[in-house]
């Protein structure tokens, strides 16, 4: 997994709130076996028409957002199904990092597992910085290190994150092998709740 | 005196593994259900990392949510949907997991096999890479969906890192109305909370009127708790729970049975036990509901009326006209005439086989409005069975409605089982998002009852008022 340290780019806002994943990326690209190639797809029915062609009206389809690392959103952010495929669609357009008021836990956790961060800020925060990035060339810092989140005209705000979360992502660790470095605490479980006996299975 | 634990508390301290110092508690799963869209990455990553699957016994595997709802031997038309179902067969194979594909008697969506074939019982861990997980909780069982990644980390570990979540507790006294199913008291709790009412939470559901509902129903009600963004739900095991289970394929036999029993019989939360949400509700209030908008909180009872934006914060009244735009509806319109194109009858959240009794019950010596498309699809194989065996397909074939193969079909579209663009369904599946059942189609959840009576009239209609032939 890639670290995630410092990170300082472009800022699209996306104001709309209880964003889905069904939105983030629709059922009918869930079908590929593969992590890569979603980002094509990252809000396939409102960047496109009906017809496959671009609707330039969407935030991340105007051009000074073109290079935007950063998405800010409303509360309830990733709300809805599991699918992981939103992460690796945002991820795989180009963004690092989305800021929300609030995100919904499934998608909270599979963020954590590809490096990408998902920042919670309060709603007076978050209407600030749809504000600010209403401007073009507007750019924020994500620093996990001081857990904070800036800019170059003095906005500054903290954010919280789970401890052990931001380990991982710091120092880009995979989490099964920490897990596994439990394998005689697991086993020790597992002796003590063998398998029952209706699930056996020999194939 | 012993700490009073919550049902959460007890089934998640009896599964901690370990709990290293400044990292997440390791959580043991009993029971990891896959299906074919949410697992191919993660078998990739095990063959990538030189990993096995730790405990294959202990994963089970289904194909849902892409398969054709035609006659089963129908080849499947979609090549990407047919690559990722050989993909499921191939990774089953490879790893040793039992599989119920697609010609098994067993087959239907992950969340209702589960359950009826007995894998489901209480005081279990259950995972599964789908957010309806959720489902399992009707037995007291810890269920929750997770993503690609943690499927991974299930198939290696048979472990997860989590977080403790909060608890939260639901309290529905009283009893609902004929005519109020478990699905109208999961909207109107989502009504009242909200989408992200529940978020870090797992909900406990008490009260009679929570008691008083069958497997069926209480499953419903769990499956809908991730609607309110909730981790998981549950429903402390009782008789009602017990009765079901017994005698199921996988659940325990004999001497195996008594002494399960008398461990789920420690299970219910003791009294006094504190939660970190109280959430207190009359059912007698509820009324039958439908969405008006586009997530399951926006919901109204079937007398009322898509609402007014007077009073609205501006980050909600943005919301409430996007979703009234989306769904081509004016604010103050009444209900009952709105007009429907489609009617969806499954889901994981209501295709057992009492939702299709219930709505076979509404169909009976009716028929389907002209103007209407009407689909019952069963939730497995044994459920379609078990209601042709009753005789319901000829009941819901007789009105009108089309009698098709298990899966999860039109509620998330990823089979042919779509809206078109404009169509407005009742639909008995938990998610109204705008493009859910297709792109541009308009979808409003309704209890089985009211999708069928929908079907009937060809608008809402208030089941209550129901001439029942």
């Amino acid at each position: 997994m890639k670290p995630f340290t410092v990170h300082r780019g472009g800022v699209a806002p996306l104001d709309r709130v209880n964003v889905d994943t069904d939105q983030i990326i629709p059922k009918q690209f869930l079908k590929r076996i593969e992590k890569t190639g979603f980002g094509q797809f990252l809000f396939y029915d409102w960047r496109f028409g009906p017809e496959g062609k671009k609707n330039s009206d969407f935030v991340l389809d105007q051009p000074h957002y073109g290079g935007a690392t950063i998405l800010v959103a409303g509360k309830n952010f990733g709300c809805g199904s599991s699918r992981e495929h939103a992460v690796w669609a945002l991820a795989d357009f180009g963004f690092r990092a989305v800021i929300s008021s609030s995100f919904a836990d499934i998608f909270a956790n599979n963020s954590a597992k590809n490096g990408f961060l998902t920042v919670r800020l309060s709603d007076n925060e978050i209407s600030q910085l749809m504000r600010h990035a209403a401007e073009s060339g507007y750019e924020l810092t994500i620093d996990l290190e001081q857990c904070e989140v800036r800019d170059d005209h003095g906005f500054r705000a903290k954010f919280p994150i789970d401890e052990f979360v931001r380990h991982c992502l710091l120092n880009g660790l995979d989490d099964i092998g920490l897990t596994l470095q439990h394998e005689s605490e697991i086993a020790d479980y597992e002796a003590r709740h063998p398998l029952p006996a209706a699930l056996d299975f020999n194939p | 005196m012993p700490a009073k634990l919550t049902l959460f508390e007890k089934v998640w301290n009896a599964h901690l593994v370990a709990q290293p110092a400044g990292r997440s508690p390791i959580l043991y799963i009993d029971l990891h259900l896959l299906h074919e869209v949410t697992s191919p990455q993660a078998f990739d990553g095990l063959r990538a990392a030189g990993r096995k699957v730790r405990q294959p016994a202990r994963a089970v595997a289904t194909v849902d949510h892409n398969v054709p709802t035609d006659p089963r031997g129908t080849p499947i038309t979609d090549l990407i949907a047919a690559k990722q179902i050989s993909a499921l067969e191939a990774n089953c194979k490879e790893f040793g997991i039992r599989l119920f594909d697609t010609n098994s008697p067993e087959q239907g969506i992950v969340h209702v096999i589960g359950p009826e074939l007995g894998l489901t019982q209480p005081g279990m861990t259950i995972v599964c890479g789908d957010s309806h997980t959720s489902t399992h909780g009707a037995f007291g069982a810890l269920a929750f969906g997770i993503g690609t990644s943690e499927v991974e980390h299930v198939l290696a570990t048979q472990c997860l890192a989590q977080q403790k979540p909060q608890t939260m507790k639901i309290d529905i006294r009283g009893r609902l109305a004929e005519g109020v199913s478990a699905k109208d008291l999961a909207l109107g709790i989502i009504g009242q909370i909200g989408t992200d009412g529940a978020t870090g939470h797992v909900i406990e559901y008490t009260g009679d009127a929570v008691r008083a509902l069958s497997m069926e129903g209480r499953m419903t009600l769990c499956n809908m708790s991730i609607e309110a963004g909730a981790r998981a739900g549950m429903v402390a095991p009782d008789e009602t729970t017990l009765a079901y289970v017994r005698n199921r394929r996988f659940a325990p036999r004999d001497a195996e049975w008594e002494k399960t029993v008398a461990h789920w019989r420690s299970l219910p939360s003791d009294t006094g036990a504190e939660f970190d949400k109280v959430v207190e509700m009359d059912a007698a209030q509820l009324s039958p509901f439908v969405t008006w908008g586009t997530n399951p909180g926006m919901v109204a009872p079937v007398t009322g009326r898509v609402p007014e934006p007077n009073g609205m914060k501006d980050s909600d009244r943005r919301a409430f006209e996007l979703a009234l735009q989306y769904m081509g509806l004016e604010p103050g319109k009444l209900i009952e005439e709105i007009g429907i194109d489609r009617v969806f009858i499954g889901s994981c959240t209501n295709s057992r086989i009492e939702d299709l009794r219930a709505a076979a019950r509404v169909a009976k010596g009716h028929r389907v409005n002209s103007k209407v498309r009407a689909m019952v699809v069963p939730g497995s194989q044994t459920v379609k069975k078990a209601a042709e065996q009753e005789g319901l397909h000829r009941i819901f074939r007789e009105a009108g409605f089309e009698w098709r193969e298990s899966g999860c079909s039109m509620c998330l579209g990823m089979n042919p089982d779509i809206l078109q663009p404009g169509e407005r369904c009742a639909s008995t599946s938990n998610r109204n998002f705008e493009g859910r059942q297709g792109r541009g189609g308009r979808t409003h959840l309704v209890s089985p009852m009211m999708a069928a009576a929908a079907a009937i009239a060809g608008h809402f209609t208030d089941i209550r008022n129901w001439k029942f032939q």
